[in-house]
């Protein structure tokens, strides 16, 4: 007998960016009321964004649903809605048991407080109670391995230990219903086994689970069903693996993504390698100097923008960023070409991820798809978890000094 | 927004187990107006870890901790003192300058500090509030009463103060406490209007520092009421914290105003203000979210 968890029906969002003009600063909204009344009073229609459109779905009791699609496709606001942050424009849902949302790891943290009470309080807002957290606390403390540091600020921790503690309290949470975005992707490797392996119990044990991730892998691994949200809507429903599969095409092809919200100021669109002796768009076979372009679409005048590129490697950790200040375009597409003098790397999977910023908010904010396969030849082995991220070349040369008598 | 019913599940049969659970419905906001206390006491346990980082904080961070709590308002107590007493000659209403002025410094701190501090609440959780649910309302409160730890010990210093100056308690100071319910009520309402209105226009905080000197000038902290023409008093009065600063100082050393038009003015002004608070930030919760 299975009991519906999670029902949503025709869900939508609406963000309004006001009128045109609006700073949130109260001495220019009252400024304009006083100037322009009438416009004041209106609505200006132009300035709407729907982060969803009519999304509807069900979810069983103990069911884990997976939830992919594009950065931007409203799979965070979703979440956002069903966590009750923030309310829908249209369209209901009801839900049937406690929610626990993870949304981002370490939430509620200060780096005055020490471990111990940073878990209290951590929890608490996670929604444990004052005797849960107590019943649990070696547990979590064991979990994160801090058994030692428990009792010593945070400002002092590693960000490793940070986040082991982090996503110690966030695992140890037991609501009916959980909902989880891409927080499965902290730590080093063993510890990122760790939370897989606490995931997995999790997703076994009876719990109803909405995950969001761009891994793929891991959607494959835990989710019976998942929902393809793309643009705002539904795209597609169905059992993970044909869905994944179906999704992982889509992302390698090389159109112009129309299935990218057109909505906004500005958007990439793609993204590919150029210059000579190139032969694959997205494959970097040498440390010679490299020129990535990323196609940018612009709809809206921007001024003074910042665009930014970062590259990471398959940990995610940051391996080279940079940003462009005072950027400024008309509407229109756009080639953004970076050359790099060279981009000594070690071979494997990395990911571009660009953006375009004013005023500090993300216009655009992508994460590059299809990734970046480097096929450099290593200059050590290239399984040597030693050897680091750079692929670069030394020379030893051992001289004899005189020793002192 | 989202209404938490404890009926059990309409689904018959379906077992013990979702007969307990709670059944929540998220919807759009439809423009009402409602109280949302309920709900916020269901979540008293989170609004007491938010006030026991609040205050562990606090005393984490400063280095001189206890001591500055108590130097604040001594000091200026003893600048009023010098200046309004000593050299202006303002009236005291039969205490001494330093009592009349200490009595009303430190509720007037609380009241002060809870401002600023309810001000900024919101802004200044705006990363946790986009992340995990809990009721906003939270935050204001948790703001009007961290102050109270601060005041508690103020306090014990005026206390001390007093009896050392002679002055003894009379059956008026069982009454304190009511004060000090209408000091947290009028800090809580109007640090509520703030939180809110902060959280949609992000330079209101930037008019708190004036907001709160030329409120202090409005209030009788520095000189008594009773410098208030008559007829006038209950207009005086519409500042609610001349009610609390007044009435705080008659409940613990006897003399001065007794209660009045004052109070009276005060208190109607105490719950207009903290009810339309309620329901104003509960009105602009949703906004905030989605601008923050």
């Amino acid at each position: 007998m299975s009991i519906t968890a999670i029902r949503a029906e025709n869900i939508s969002k609406r963000y309004r960016r006001g009128m045109v003009g609006t700073s949130g600063l109260l001495r220019d909204t009252l400024a304009q009321a006083l100037r322009e009344p009438h416009r004041f009073l209106r609505r200006d229609r132009q300035e709407n964004f729907w982060a969803l459109k009519g999304v509807s779905l069900e979810v069983r009791e103990g069911e884990v649903l997976g939830l992919i699609g594009r950065n931007g496709s409203g799979k965070t606001t979703l979440l956002k809605i069903l966590s009750r942050i923030t309310r829908p424009t249209d369209g209901w849902a009801e839900i049937h048991g406690r929610v626990g949302s993870l949304l981002e790891v370490g939430t509620g943290f200060h780096p005055e407080l020490t471990g111990r009470e940073n878990t209290y309080l951590s929890g608490a807002i996670l929604g444990m109670g004052k005797q849960e957290i107590n019943r649990k606390f070696d547990e979590i403390v064991s979990f994160a391995e801090l058994e030692q540091f428990i009792d010593t600020p945070v400002k002092h921790y590693s960000s490793g230990m940070y986040v082991r503690l982090a996503f110690a309290v966030a695992a140890h949470l037991e609501p009916e219903i959980l909902l989880v975005d891409e927080v499965l992707a902290v730590g080093d490797i063993r510890f990122q086994k760790k939370c897989l392996g606490k995931m997995g119990d999790v997703a076994r044990g009876g719990r109803t689970v909405i995950l969001v991730s761009h891994q793929l892998t891991q959607i494959r691994r835990l989710c019976q069903r998942t929902v393809w949200l793309d643009g705002g809507a539904v795209r597609r429903v169905g059992s993970t693996a044909e869905l994944v599969s179906a999704y992982e095409d889509d992302m390698t092809s090389n159109g112009v993504a129309d299935a990218r919200p057109v909505a906004g100021a500005a958007q990439f669109l793609r993204w590919q390698l150029s210059g000579r002796e190139r032969t694959s768009e997205h494959i970097l076979p040498s440390d010679d100097e490299a020129t990535v372009s990323f196609l940018l679409r612009v709809n809206r005048p921007l001024k003074s923008v910042v665009h930014s590129i970062n590259l990471y490697d398959q940990d995610r950790h940051l391996v080279w960023g940079n940003d462009y200040d005072a950027v400024t375009l008309e509407p229109g597409l756009y080639e953004m070409r970076h050359t790099i003098p060279t981009l000594p790397l070690r071979p494997g999977v990395y990911t571009w991820r660009v953006g375009v910023y004013e005023g500090g908010l993300p216009l655009d904010d992508w994460e590059c798809v299809p990734q970046m396969h480097v096929t450099t030849l290593p200059v050590s082995h290239s399984r040597d978890d030693s050897a680091g991220v750079l692929n670069i070349p030394s020379e030893l040369q051992i001289v004899p000094t005189c020793t002192p008598k | 927004m989202a209404s938490v019913t404890s009926n059990t599940s309409a689904i018959a049969g379906a077992g013990n187990r979702s007969a307990t659970l709670p059944i929540t419905r998220i919807e759009p906001q439809h423009g009402s107006f409602s109280l949302r206390l309920a709900e916020l006491w269901n979540y008293r346990e989170l609004l007491y870890f938010f006030v026991w980082r609040d205050v562990k904080i606090r005393y984490k961070q400063t280095a001189i901790g206890v001591v500055w709590v108590v130097l604040q308002p001594l000091l200026t107590m003893l600048v009023f003192t010098l200046f309004f007493g000593k050299l202006a000659r303002m009236p005291s209403q039969g205490l001494p300058y330093p009592v009349f002025y200490f009595a009303a410094v430190v509720p007037w701190m609380y009241f002060s500090v809870a401002l600023v501090t309810a001000t900024n609440v919101v802004v200044e959780h705006q990363r946790m509030i986009t992340k995990v649910f809990f009721p906003r309302l939270i935050l204001p409160f948790s703001a009007v009463l961290s102050g109270l730890v601060d005041f508690a010990i103020g306090f014990v210093v005026l206390m001390i103060f007093t009896l050392s100056y002679g002055i003894r308690p009379t059956v008026s100071v069982l009454l304190l406490p009511l004060f000090l319910v209408l000091a947290v009520l009028t800090a809580l309402g109007i640090g509520l209007w703030l939180s809110a209105l902060n959280a949609l226009y992000r330079d209101v905080r930037y008019l708190i520092p004036f907001l709160v000197q030329f409120w202090m000038l409005a209030s009788p902290v520095a000189y008594p009421s009773s410098m208030v023409p008559e007829r006038f008093r209950w207009i005086y009065g519409l500042n609610p914290m001349a009610g609390v600063i007044e009435g705080f100082r008659w409940a613990l050393t006897g003399k001065g105003q007794a209660p009045g038009s004052v109070l009276i003015a005060s208190v109607t002004m105490v719950c207009l203000t903290a009810l339309g608070g309620l329901l104003f930030f509960n009105r602009m919760e949703g906004s905030i979210a989605d601008r923050v």
